[in-house]
């Protein structure tokens, strides 16, 4: 044997000795469903279009959000972002700010043009939809794509149901709500205004539909029985909010008082503030914890200096003064009167109390079931009626969330649904996998990054004004709160289980191919999956 | 030296994880390049989770990407060495040498002698070891080469104990540390405190070039300590701290986050000093109390009962205030008025 100098023994590498034998468990890489994700109700994938947006690339990550839901820029503004509740983020400072990102993305695809191509060829089928609010645009939008010929009819003068007549401007501008609806209709969707729909069964027929979705929202205020005087003006919070939206601005008052606790009567609240209402006075039966409306919207409304008085009770309206009987939780943690009355000045009042829905158009031969107000509907958005599906507002149970988001989400089920439907197939199930838990992250990675805010317009300039409150963020804080995400449950390619095997047993595949174990060597140590910082290793036991 | 680490810009898990593809290529961690040296290759013995052979092969990557490759490695008796070179195979893919377990700073003294003799002094050289071959058994081939400033990088790897012979105690083992020959028994159970050495102030006292201390836990804090080294000239020390699953009795998988909590408890200051005086330290991100270093660690078990609560809290308190001096002397926790 010839060695060279100084060298006294053959030498053979110590890849000869597959160091793999001794494990008695192996690492395996997983991909969990983030929470974010799992919270949204449109269904969109937050975490994936995050990771876009991290790298800066904001029309993919558009693209991606628009997968899911048509109106970026609209969620960005009227979602409740239950996301941002379910963000693993709150266990090291504070969520993720998604839903400004959101906006972020939504308003830079208006700036841009940016649209989404229909590819898919025309399937020759027809479908209705009724009502032009997010529910009946998601579902058009999603069944244009599928190449479904798609004609919306919405009863009132311009689209945007709820978007347009239900939430108010400083808080949904109007061009954003254009630019979105605009969009879908340069898709191919067409949109047919002013034309009611009395019985969806004849409309179907005459406009020879193979299908329809009814996306009618909530549009009717409750009225409970209060008794009135003759002089006492009351009106409904949707009645109140829709006239201000037709340019009928209702006579209010110098003092308003409002009844009801959901975010319906912060927006009636915070629009009479708006109309000139020297004070308003929000009245509420329960106590402020259980206020239905979202924090921010109440926070909101007392910033603006809306009164609020819980525990209380309208028992009657007469001109220029209301009744007003105390109210205690008992037992049970329910309100119930205390006989003790006051009188509370008031020029009008505006009932925020719930909302029903005009199923008129159901009455007939469909075999439809609409108790307790409510169309019922299967897991798909079908009703009892073959190829009649339903959605958002109109298809939500009494202790359902009625949000914008829900709406769309349900528009986006029910376009698949109808698009399975119209082919006589059935929907394969979605396989979620089990989900990312905070529990799982190794925390000591993240950079410490405390949440970027977005600008608000200061109390006193939102008094005689509908200017928009909440302002967006720069593409650069955008991209700071992007890089907040932590990435829950899914790889992110931080290269440290590559980094951190004492046995070179990780494999780099490259940029977006992730990694591999190489179980030749892997001793199964577990270092990789301890500190992973997103939790997307577990140990598996061997079995040999 | 935080701060210059610290990006003006975020980049979601900054520069705490190993990789990060929003950040620049020249700025990414010698970890993360898929063309790394892999100095130390797979298929070495060491045990599972094993510390040191995480640092070595973190250290010397670094040293083989200052050096573009001209690195001659010395390497003195120990784990490292048995558990990479049994006979006939090597883990080594750098330029390897091993001669005796006191003689490494000797050996290494003469490769730069050697290469500087020959013109070739470009080529560079590393001589590493345990605890044992630097604090105990080649200590004094060390203080010689610390003392005539030879232009050698020593780095300890630093296990707290002479673990693959069977865990005994060496000269940096802790007080109160059950080993083989310090067992967990009498009035003073475990290693006794106040004895032991502290290198790397050893080290400073040589005023030397360049001294720096480092765990395993912090990639790119070790990495720009090997760099900075590797940029400079004589003699040159660096000392790795790496938890033993074997000796100190943890899981292998938690090597990584006992370096962490030893660095974040205030129990291993990590810091730099030039000719004899500190430059700067890396404070401490989250203060943790000094239990919860110690609760996972089996040869601290006679320091707490079976539910993990603290049985010997004079014990705990004295480990505590080590800790807190280091805080103190080295102001890791920079706000802190002490």
């Amino acid at each position: 044997m010839t060695t060279p100098f100084a060298i006294t023994l053959g030498v053979g590498s110590s890849l000869a000795n597959k160091t793999g034998s001794w494990r008695v468990e192996r690492p395996v890489y997983v991909d969990r469903h983030p929470p974010c994700n799992n919270a949204c109700p449109a269904g969109e994938a937050t975490q994936g279009w995050l990771y876009q947006a991290e790298e800066g690339n904001y029309e993919a990550a558009w693209r991606l959000i628009m997968a899911s839901n048509p109106l970026p820029a609209i969620m960005g503004r009227a979602c409740f972002h239950p996301c941002e509740s379910a963000c693993n983020r709150v266990q090291i400072d504070e969520a993720v700010g998604i839903n400004a990102v959101e906006r972020f993305l939504g308003d830079r695809a208006i700036d841009e043009g940016w649209t989404v191509p229909v590819s898919a060829p025309p399937s020759g089928k027809r479908v209705l939809v009724v009502g032009s609010g997010p529910a009946g645009l998601a579902a058009a939008y999603h069944l244009v794509l599928l190449g479904h010929e798609v004609v919306v009819y919405e009863a009132a003068p311009q689209c945007g149901g709820m978007l347009r007549y239900g939430i108010p401007q400083y808080r949904l501008p109007r061009a954003v709500v254009d630019a979105e609806i605009d969009r879908i209709a340069a898709m191919g969707v067409r949109f047919e205004v002013e034309r009611r729909v009395e019985n969806v069964a004849d409309a179907m027929q005459r406009g020879a539909f193979d299908a329809a979705f009814v996306g009618i929202g909530a549009q009717r205020g409750k009225h409970p029985d209060i008794p009135s005087g003759d002089a006492a003006k009351v009106l409904d919070a949707v009645s109140m909010l829709h006239g201000v939206e037709e340019g009928a601005l209702p006579a209010l008052g110098r003092r308003v008082v409002i009844y009801g606790g959901g975010d319906t009567a912060m927006d009636a609240a915070r629009t009479a503030q708006r109309l000139g209402a020297a004070e308003t006075i929000l009245v509420y039966r329960r106590t402020r914890d259980q206020m239905p409306a979202h924090d921010e919207e109440v926070c909101d409304a007392a910033l603006e200096g809306v009164q609020m008085r819980w525990l209380s009770t309208v028992s009657r309206a007469d001109g220029g003064r209301l009744l007003i009987e105390t109210m205690v939780l008992n037992d049970q943690g329910l309100a119930e009167g205390t006989g003790h009355f006051e009188e509370l000045e008031a020029d009008s009042l505006v009932l925020a109390l719930g909302q029903d829905t005009d199923l008129t158009l159901f009455d007939g031969d469909v075999a439809v079931d609409t108790t307790r107000g409510v169309v019922h509907v299967d897991d798909h958005q079908m009703t009892g009626h073959a190829g009649l599906f339903c959605g958002g507002d109109a298809a939500a149970g009494p202790s359902a969330e009625r949000t914008v988001t829900a709406a769309v989400g349900d528009g986006a089920r029910a376009a698949a649904a109808i698009d399975a439907w119209l082919a006589g197939v059935t929907l394969a199930p979605t396989v979620i996998p089990p989900l990312a838990s905070a529990d799982r992250l190794n925390p000591w990675y993240y950079a410490d990054a405390s949440r970027t805010l977005r600008p608000r317009l200061e109390a006193a300039r939102r008094r005689s004004n509908f200017d928009e409150v909440v302002g967006g963020l720069t593409a650069e804080d955008a991209l700071f709160e992007a890089r907040r995400c932590m990435s829950c449950g899914n790889c992110f390619e931080c290269d440290n289980c590559y980094g951190v095997c004492p046995d070179n047993a990780v494999i780099k595949l490259g940029p977006g191919q992730r990694y591999e174990f190489n179980l030749d060597y892997c001793k199964g140590c577990g270092i990789c999956a301890t500190e992973c910082p997103c939790g997307a290793i577990d140990m598996v036991p061997e079995h040999h | 030296m935080l701060s210059e680490r610290t990006p003006v810009r975020f980049y979601q898990v900054g520069s705490f994880a190993v990789g990060n593809r929003l950040v620049e290529l020249e700025r990414r961690s010698a970890q993360s390049d898929p063309r790394r040296a892999n100095s130390l290759s797979s298929g070495h013995r060491a045990c599972a989770g094993c510390g040191e052979a995480l640092g070595a092969r973190y250290a010397l990557d670094a040293a083989m990407r200052a050096t573009r490759g001209q690195l001659i490695c010395v390497n003195s008796t120990g784990c490292l060495e048995v558990f990479s070179t049994p006979y006939p195979e090597t883990s080594w893919r750098v330029a390897w040498l091993h001669s005796l377990f006191a003689n490494a700073a000797s050996v290494a003294t003469g490769v730069a002698a050697g290469l500087r003799a020959t013109g070739r002094d470009v080529v560079r050289v590393v001589a590493q070891g345990g605890d044992g071959g630097t604090a105990d058994i080649g200590f004094g081939a060390l203080s010689g080469m610390f003392e005539r400033n030879d232009d050698v990088l020593f780095i300890c790897y630093d296990n707290q104990g002479y673990m693959n012979t069977g865990v005994q105690r060496s000269s940096t083992t802790p007080g109160a540390a059950r080993t083989a020959t310090t067992q967990a028994v009498g009035p003073q159970p475990g290693n006794a405190f106040g004895q032991g050495k502290d290198v790397a102030r050893l080290a400073m006292a040589h005023e030397i070039p360049y001294v720096a201390t480092a765990t395993v836990a912090d990639l790119f804090d070790l990495e720009s300590k090997v760099e900075r080294a590797m940029s400079l000239h004589g003699a040159r020390y660096l000392h790795v701290l790496v938890p033993c699953p074997l000796g100190w009795g943890t899981l292998s998988k938690d090597t990584i986050a006992l370096a962490r909590l030893a660095h974040e408890t205030g129990i291993f200051p990590v810091f730099e000093a030039e000719y004899g005086e500190v430059t700067s330290s890396v404070p401490l991100r989250h203060r943790t109390a000094v239990e919860e270093y110690l609760r996972p660690q089996k040869r601290f078990a006679h320091l707490f009962d079976k539910s993990g609560a603290v049985t010997s809290p004079d014990v705990v308190a004295r480990i505590q205030a080590l800790a807190d001096r280091n805080i103190r002397r080295y102001s890791l926790v920079p706000d802190e008025d002490q």
